[in-house]
């Protein structure tokens, strides 16, 4: 039976009543009495030398209160890239300095290299306007290959565009090639991970507000992570002490990634706020989200699969170039390495494999973590090859993937890639999608198809991905310059009511409602009496914040810990008030009792009793009933499912449509399944976009040419069918108290394969040679595949 | 600067505006009701959906003095009476058809919209009627799900598992 | 965006002097022009709505048996009437997404005569005439290229004069993030003649292919185009198609309008 409330509850989203009656508060709604807009001058062209800029005109302009360049922020420190990754050879990655505005080049269309600040937004576009600059264009860096073999370079100071050249394991590199040169069979398959625009539907916007008389700033911002975004500023860009800043995230409008980094533009508004001594406030146009968000993924890959007579897999090696883009984001050095080569192995018990990336710097957009985060660039590759695979032995590609799994009984398992999963049932996985996909009932459904004109095709894939980020300690020795536990405070309330302040960010994820539903089953307390406060530094105690579907892993374990301290206190003041000791209390369902006796307090009343000490033993117990945990898990949390999608294709025009996508998933433990839902109906979405119209095109001159709406394909609601979802299979987690895996990214990690083969197969069942076709599979792409 | 006058969610107001103010500078800016969002400057996202003289429009692609005298209603005049959510709203939230609630105010409006001229409309005209709103959380499942619960239809062929 | 004045007329002879002013342009439902002026691509001094001229709304049939569409009139009112023939009807409803089609008018998108747009494709394909302020246009005198019209400077469209086809059909193939036509085929089949137009292919903007009339007015059967071949030169080279693939997609959207046409 599903409960009705606390864990495992579908439990109605509480936030939804403020978004539904359009009471939501994010940042652009925001408004401080005397603020002033900040408009940015970007860079038209790719690659420049900024000769002069000459701003004289428009500080002339009217409403114009000052105006910044990069000249203002030479002496401030760069934007860094959180982890360092070494090269093969052990060289460190190349660093280049990421200023707050471009001084010297600039290095991407949209590279923002001055500011204008103003009494209204208009007047400061006006006034944009009118800066003079002379920038001195130069070729282009864009094509990965080419920036790699030439001397035209993004970062003169560095003379190369290769960031680093890292390989993985490096120790399996020999056995690997052996086991490729020794087998019985090989695919290969050259690919590529299409460049994506996250395209949360908020653009970002800032807010600062600086208070001179304290010395102390406000900033108002979309994050995913405010304590990282305020760690960013004050240990590296700033200055500004940590207890000088406070960070405030309101209601962010969906984030994939995109959210989490530090951008200039927090920078510069907090720059100017402490200059003009007003608030400062800037809002992205759509136009300027798509120049200056992170954008994700941009692989190419080739990647080989070696088999033996009996199809068992010996070894996956692969070669990847990744796009960095024109400076190096947050997170762009771990998302194609740590987060993509760890994971090719894939589900798959195979002896060997090898990974090597090279990060290559381009006069493009910053590229970094987007929903999955380098586990869909691992998927993608290994379930195409394994699909070709199968195509080419002429072999059941659901069955080769059974056949190669780790069973059920070989866990926790160290993958040649190395990692430990620690728990997993892929073949209870596959049964589900086997039984809702109706897979034996295709051959029909295709019948039907090809009555109607339409080729149609059954796309299978497996995936698994690495979750809840991380063990700090495994982290750090992979490069990692922060720590990636996560904080709660509990904090019980005197009239019993509970507050709980978390690290992690909640910009729909349901935290508000999903949290609660676990402290309110730990407590046993009603939910309603909880209440998440999160996104606000001076409010929560540390956090790492939201994003590689950790919350629950990480934040909620943190929760779990700071409830059980809570707990162990409550004892403590229950013993005092019913004259025992703790160790003879008991705690079930909101009340504490004397064991053996029928001596009982109430949570409420341990609550009160904390607050109104008044014979207190002062000297045992301090007076209060608040806690704080800080969790780091030991390892990460392993989802991993299995997905079907059939297509139709028209033969006529290429025109690919979802007829059905069937996702079964293992997310181990489930606090509400609602959300759970919800989670992946949005990845498989996002999967989808990039699977069939998402994609980002930069010309040969570096001009972004899916630079709006207009021309970047975003999924809307008739692209896409009804889902069938599962997630009854459930191998709770080892690794956490909760038992819980992470479903924010599944959908988005397992998608674009599974439409890609299922596209392939369509064409194939009318003959047409084909094994693959790039992402994304517009019209014209499967039109040319079926003729050539 | 010229004098813009019209009814939002059933009160007189008016203002003063340039001649590019757009209709959702003004609502936001002025008459602060920030519920409808802006997230495009193509017309194409539909987060600033509203309704003007009874029809969905998107109030980024219109200018305030261009509503001067007419009816318009906002997300902020949608709930019943009593402030509660109503049939649109509560089937949103039941449905779970909103994560960061950004794009939801345009799909209630446009939802509401739809159910006016079309009070059953069928899973793939619910589909087609929401091409010029986006959403990227949702993956528009339980949105169409919504819309077909507050038309009071039955949803079980949207299945969910 | 640039500021301007606003002006808003009730009467065409009114729109007619406030567009007279230097840099004035007229303001349909502004589903195109608004967005061109947020990337402050267009900066009009003064901006005449056309939206408040009650003479400029409406459909009615002729005694010729023609419908006549007012240039303000929107979209959805087009979709929705009931004289309104089967081809035209399926253009309408089609044009955009349902918001845009309660702001934007027949009139906005023959005058701006985007390589994308439906409307021109109808209008050239029955061959309707375009009545302004001052004159009567025939379509195929009308679109002169890309974005490209016979209007005069400050000329209104004040109606779009249509002949009834006996059948019609409008095939959009979209391109999938503007919802314009990456290529759409207009067919009208008036029993001795079929007119084809086509929008969103050609880099000259909205075309009638005389091959395909011509065939069509021999057999009118989608078979007559199955062995015609269009030439690509002249089409539209985009990141969502290449001017093989237009062309490709002119053949079938055409085959698809006969077999369809109602």
């Amino acid at each position: 039976m599903p409960k009705d409330s606390g864990i495992g509850a579908a439990t109605r989203r509480r936030e939804d009543a403020r978004f539904l009656l359009g009471s939501g508060r994010y940042s652009d709604d925001i408004s401080l009495l005397n603020q002033t807009y900040a408009v940015f001058a970007r860079s038209e062209v790719a690659n420049g030398i900024i000769e002069t800029v000459d701003t004289s005109e428009a500080e002339r302009m009217p409403g114009v209160v000052t105006v910044f360049t990069g000249e203002d922020f030479v002496d401030v420190g760069g934007n860094p890239a959180g982890w360092l990754i070494n090269s093969r050879n052990g060289e460190p990655m190349k660093e280049p300095k990421r200023p707050v505005l471009a001084h010297g080049k600039v290095r991407h269309v949209g590279d923002a290299y001055a500011a204008v600040i103003a009494e209204t937004e208009q007047q400061a576009r006006d006034a944009a306007e009118k800066i003079n600059a002379d920038i001195k264009e130069l070729p282009a860096v864009i094509d990965m290959a080419s920036a790699l073999s030439g001397s035209n370079f993004v970062h003169d100071e560095i003379g190369t565009n290769q960031c680093y050249d890292w390989g993985w394991i490096e120790d399996n590199r020999e056995a690997t090639d052996n086991a490729i040169k020794n087998a019985h069979h090989v695919t290969t398959l050259e690919l590529v991970n299409n460049r994506l625009v996250p395209n949360a539907m908020e653009p970002r916007c800032s807010i600062a507000d600086y208070n001179s008389a304290n010395d102390d700033y406000t900033l108002y911002t979309t994050s995913q992570n405010p304590h990282l975004t305020r760690l960013l500023i004050s240990a590296f860009v700033l200055g500004i002490p940590e207890n000088k800043l406070t960070v405030v995230s309101p209601d962010v409008g969906g984030g994939f990634g995109s959210k989490i980094y530090h951008y200039g533009e927090e920078a510069l508004v907090l720059a100017a706020a402490k200059r003009i001594k007003r608030p400062v406030r800037w809002t992205a146009t759509r136009s300027e989200s798509f120049m200056t968000d992170a954008h994700g993924r941009d692989h190419v890959t080739k990647i080989e699969l070696a088999l033996d007579k009996d199809n068992n897999f010996l070894a996956f090696r692969t070669e990847t170039m990744a796009n960095v883009g024109a400076y190096l984001s947050n997170f762009s050095t771990v998302t194609p390495t740590i987060l993509h080569g760890t994971l090719m192995a894939g589900n798959y018990a195979v002896p060997n494999v090898y990974v090597n990336v090279k990060t290559v710097f381009t006069n493009t957009a910053p590229v970094d973590a987007y929903r999955g985060a380098g586990r869909p660039e691992a998927t993608y590759s290994l379930e195409r090859v394994i699909d070709k695979a199968a195509t080419e032995l002429g072999l059941n590609p659901t069955n080769l993937r059974r056949q190669n799994f780790i069973k059920s009984d070989q866990f926790p398992y160290v993958t040649a890639a190395g990692l430990n999963y620690d728990v997993g049932d892929y073949d209870a996985v596959m049964d589900r999608l086997e039984h809702h996909a109706d897979l034996k009932g295709f051959a029909k459904r295709r019948k039907k198809s090809e009555a109607k004109g339409k080729l149609r095709g059954l796309g299978i894939n497996s995936y698994i991905e690495a979750c809840g980020i991380a063990p700090s300690n495994l982290i750090g020795t992979l490069g990692a310059r922060v720590g990636l536990y996560d904080a709660a405070t509990v904090r019980v309330n005197a009239t019993g009511n509970i507050s709980v302040m978390v690290g992690a960010h909640s910009h729909g994820q349901g935290h508000e409602t999903a949290f609660p539903q676990i402290v309110a089953d730990l407590l046993g307390v009603d939910p309603n009496n909880v209440e998440i406060v999160h996104g606000d530094t001076s409010k929560i105690p540390f956090g790492m914040g939201t994003y590689g579907s950790r919350s629950l892993a990480v934040c909620g374990s943190a929760i779990v810990r700071g409830v059980e301290k809570i707990i162990s206190k409550g004892k403590k003041i229950a013993a005092h008030m019913m004259e025992t000791t703790d160790d003879k209390v008991d705690f079930d369902e909101g009340v504490f009792s004397v064991r053996g006796t029928n001596k009982t307090v109430s949570f409420g009343d341990v609550a009160l009793k904390a607050y109104i000490p008044h014979d207190f033993p002062i000297e045992d117990i301090e007076p209060g009933l608040e806690e704080t945990a800080f969790y780091d898990p030991q390892n990460f949390t392993y989802p991993a499912g299995a997905y079907a999608c059939e297509v139709e294709v028209d033969p006529d025009t290429g025109q690919v449509t979802i007829e059905s996508f069937t996702a079964a998933d293992d997310f181990g433990n489930i606090i509400n399944p609602m959300i759970v839902e919800g989670q992946v109906h949005g990845g498989l979405a996002q999967g989808i976009g990039q699977a069939l119209l998402e994609g980002c095109v930069y010309d040969g001159d570096g001009q972004l040419i899916s630079a709006s709406y207009m021309d970047y394909t975003m999924p809307r609601a008739a692209d896409l069918p009804s889902f069938i979802v599962d997630h009854t299979v459930r191998t709770p987690s080892t690794d956490n108290p909760l038992g819980v895996k992470g479903c924010g990214e599944a959908g988005a990690i397992g998608s674009p394969p599974t439409v890609v083969n299922a596209v392939v197969d369509a064409l194939r069942s009318a003959d047409h040679d084909v094994t693959h076709i790039d992402m994304p599979l517009t019209p014209e792409r499967v039109w040319a595949a079926m003729n050539n | 600067m010229s004098n813009v006058t019209m009814t939002v969610n059933g009160k007189t107001v008016s203002g003063s505006v340039e001649g590019r103010t757009l209709l959702v500078e003004f609502i936001r800016n002025d008459l602060h009701l920030t519920g409808t969002h802006v997230g495009c400057d193509t017309s194409q996202c539909g987060a600033c959906a509203i309704h003007v003289d009874g029809k969905l429009v998107k109030a980024c692609t219109m200018f305030a003095l261009e509503a001067n005298g007419a009816e318009v209603s906002t997300i902020e005049g949608q709930a019943n009476g009593d402030g509660s959510l109503n049939v649109i709203q509560q089937a949103f939230k039941d449905h779970h058809g909103l994560q960061c609630g950004f794009c939801t105010p345009g799909m209630v409006m446009a939802a509401s919209a739809l159910l006016k001229t079309n009070p059953k409309p069928s899973e793939l005209e619910i589909r087609e009627h929401l091409e010029g709103n986006i959403c990227r959380c949702t993956g528009y499942h339980n949105i169409v799900k919504a819309v077909l619960a507050a038309s009071g239809q039955d949803v079980s062929s949207i299945a969910a598992e | 965006m640039y500021n301007f004045e606003f002006k808003q007329p009730k009467t065409i002879s009114d729109a007619v002097n406030a567009l007279e002013s230097d840099d004035a342009q007229a303001l349909g439902g502004g589903q195109t022009l608004i967005p061109t002026m947020k990337q402050r691509l267009a900066s009009p001094s003064t901006l005449v709505s056309l939206t408040a001229i009650s003479e400029m709304k409406g459909i009615c049939k002729n005694d010729d048996g023609s419908i006549s569409i007012g240039g303000g009139t929107t979209h959805a009112d087009v979709a929705c009437h009931s004289d309104i023939f089967f081809g035209l009807k399926t253009l309408a409803e089609n044009i955009g997404d349902a918001a845009v089609r309660n702001r934007g008018t027949i009139g906005g998108s023959l005058a701006n005569n985007d390589p994308a747009a439906c409307y021109p494709a109808a209008a050239l394909s029955v061959g309707a005439t375009i009545v302004t302020n001052s004159r009567e246009i025939s379509a195929d005198d009308f679109f002169q290229g890309m974005f490209d019209t016979a209007l005069e400077e400050g000329e209104i469209i004040v109606s779009v004069k249509f002949p009834v086809p006996s059948s019609s059909s409008y095939q959009k193939f979209v391109q999938p993030a503007s919802r314009f036509a990456m290529v759409g085929v207009f067919l009208s089949n008036f029993g001795n003649e079929t007119r084809v137009a086509v929008t969103g292919a050609s880099e000259g903007g909205v075309f009638r292919w005389c091959e395909a009339e011509a065939a069509l007015n021999e057999d009118f059967s989608d078979g007559s185009i199955k062995d015609l071949s269009i030439d690509h030169k002249d089409m539209i080279n985009d990141i969502h198609a290449s001017k093989e693939y237009r062309a490709h997609l002119v053949k079938v959207m055409t085959k698809r309008a006969v077999a369809n046409a109602s």
